[in-house]
């Protein structure tokens, strides 16, 4: 049974409130990339990639049954463990879920304080891509 | 250097993230003394007014003080006051150039020479002009420590040759290049020269006559002045053959429909209300630095660089990128394969400022094979604790992303 958007985003939560220092939340972040599946070489290239990073960020989406899958990769350590954490929120969910979800884990888990007023990182183009993903498949 | 240095500079006593800042990104914008803030604090509390045209109080004063700061600009580059033009920054007096002597004296089949290393500021305008010249951009090749080769100057110099423009200091390396041998190369062939001088000025003395440049721009912000404004040093002559850059108050002596009459220099090239406060900042921070003495800045940055260089390499797997032999206090590193954006967040999280990305230099990243770089540049006010500290904190960074 597939968790829900929120359901996912809470447990997320909860695993981020394990820790006080900012620098073990990179060192979490990190690890949840490294975790990702390797993102097959024909879709490492320009036509998959995020603009507005300051690292490389490739998105492949597909459609199966009614759902949305993400595959990702990045050649940054800590963009790859966001972008994990976003395809593991949002891959497998509706298209419908997918684009109206507010995506609220990121505030939660004080990641757009540290990480989205640098435009380099990114994060709101990974999220517009893969809002623009699903509306294609809705 | 010491205490009562870093004392004149408020921004650097705070914390970041929790941890006392480290302000390493000098090369991008530098901090400003108190000097610096206090008259631009000054200038709004006690005589704001618009220059050169009031009969009133205000305006007499703040005119003597603007004008005393293009003076001040004149004599600590050895120029004089009609050679020196406020602009907004080292871009625009590039532009102003390329624009209004270049739609002059560039023609078809001209050519220009710039450096693989430059600045973007430094590329797109000469493409702009050879585009629309017909005129070809020639581009010195650098070798892999980050020299340019001059013997392949040499050899691109030729009676086509009508303007180079180099950088005396590679922004993203650091690598300072040997400008004097340069301006007297491209002068065999009739060219003119111009200097990007953005990284220089805060770090060397500058004498316009000595190195005999025809033209020189540079930034105040990144010689502790505020932002916004800058400086197009130009040759007399040169100034007087270019036509006007843009139009407006201020550059006229008389207009009607029938014609109008263009200011004498410098006013020619300052349409509209200038930078009045940015100008005044300019004179306050070159009178700091001056006042500091800028041979000990540049002892004291020496030294800044050789300690920084040996305790960078101290971290496992550290390189680092432009290793001239002659170089200002930049140290632009990568570490393994981490990506330098990674290894900037986590500084960033220390408490630690740095650059991290190609620092506008995309050609100088291409001819290098990398897409960026992190780059720890280092003013006066920086000290060898702050490189311990720095390089603790690298070894942290690394060990996570490894």
């Amino acid at each position: 049974m597939q968790k829900s958007i929120t359901e996912i985003e809470n447990e997320i939560a909860e695993e981020f409130d394990l820790f006080d220092d900012q620098m073990d939340k990179y060192e979490y972040i990190i690890d949840i990339g490294k975790k990702l599946p390797a993102l097959d070489s024909k879709y490492q290239t320009d036509d998959f990639l995020v603009k507005g990073c300051q690292s490389k960020v490739w998105l492949h989406a597909y459609e199966k049954d009614g759902r949305i899958f993400f595959e990702a990769d990045s050649n940054s350590a800590i963009t790859k463990g966001i972008v994990a954490l976003l395809v593991r929120v949002l891959s497998g969910q509706k298209a419908n879920e997918i684009i109206s979800s507010p995506l609220g884990f990121i505030d939660k888990i004080n990641l757009r304080a540290h990480l989205s007023s640098q435009r380099s990182n990114g994060l709101s183009s990974m999220i517009v891509k893969m809002k623009a993903y699903a509306t294609a498949f809705a | 250097m010491n205490a009562s240095i870093r004392a004149q500079f408020p921004i650097l006593h705070q914390n970041v993230n929790g941890k006392p800042l480290i302000y390493f990104d000098n090369a991008a914008t530098s901090q400003k003394p108190l000097a610096v803030i206090n008259a631009i604090k000054d200038y709004y509390e006690h005589y704001n007014s618009n220059i050169h045209r009031g009969a009133h109080h205000l305006a007499q004063l703040a005119t003597e003080k603007y004008e005393n700061a293009r003076t001040t600009v004149a004599q600590h580059i050895n120029a004089n006051e009609r050679e020196i033009n406020f602009v907004r920054g080292t871009t625009e007096a590039v532009n102003l150039v390329a624009t209004s002597y270049g739609r002059k004296f560039i023609k078809v089949g001209d050519e220009i020479i710039v450096s693989e290393m430059e600045h973007h500021s430094n590329i797109v305008p000469w493409q702009m002009l050879c585009e629309e010249k017909g005129a070809t951009l020639r581009v010195i090749p650098i070798n892999d420590s980050g020299e340019i080769i001059f013997e392949e100057y040499l050899k691109l110099l030729s009676e086509k040759t009508k303007i180079v423009s180099i950088a005396y200091i590679s922004n993203a390396l650091g690598s300072i290049h040997p400008v004097k041998e340069i301006i007297t190369e491209a002068h065999k062939v009739g060219a003119v020269v111009f200097i990007d001088g953005a990284q220089a000025l805060p770090h060397k003395k500058f004498d316009v006559k000595d190195l005999d440049c025809d033209f020189l721009g540079f930034s105040g912000h990144k010689v502790f002045a505020g932002t916004g404004i800058g400086i197009l040093y130009g040759k007399e002559s040169l100034l007087e053959a270019m036509n006007p850059y843009m139009g407006g108050g201020e550059m006229i002596k008389s207009v009607s429909f029938a014609g109008t009459t263009y200011n004498d220099l410098p006013y020619k090239f300052e349409a509209g209300t200038p930078h009045i406060e940015g100008g005044i900042s300019l004179g306050a921070a070159i009178n700091y630095i001056s006042e500091i003495g800028l041979d000990k800045i540049a002892a004291y940055e020496e030294e800044l660089l050789a300690y920084g260089t040996e305790k960078f390499l101290e971290v496992e797997g550290l390189r680092i990128v432009g290793t001239a032999k002659n170089k200002a206090s930049v140290i632009s590193f990568l570490v393994n394969d981490i990506h330098p954006y990674d290894l900037g967040v986590l500084l960033n999280e220390q408490g630690i400022a740095i650059r991290t990305g190609h620092h506008c230099c995309q050609p100088l990243m291409e001819r290098l094979k990398i897409e960026g770089t992190c780059r720890a540049s280092f003013a006066f006010y920086n000290t060898k604790e702050e490189i311990d500290v720095t390089v603790n904190a690298l070894k942290r960074a690394v060990k996570i992303l490894s």
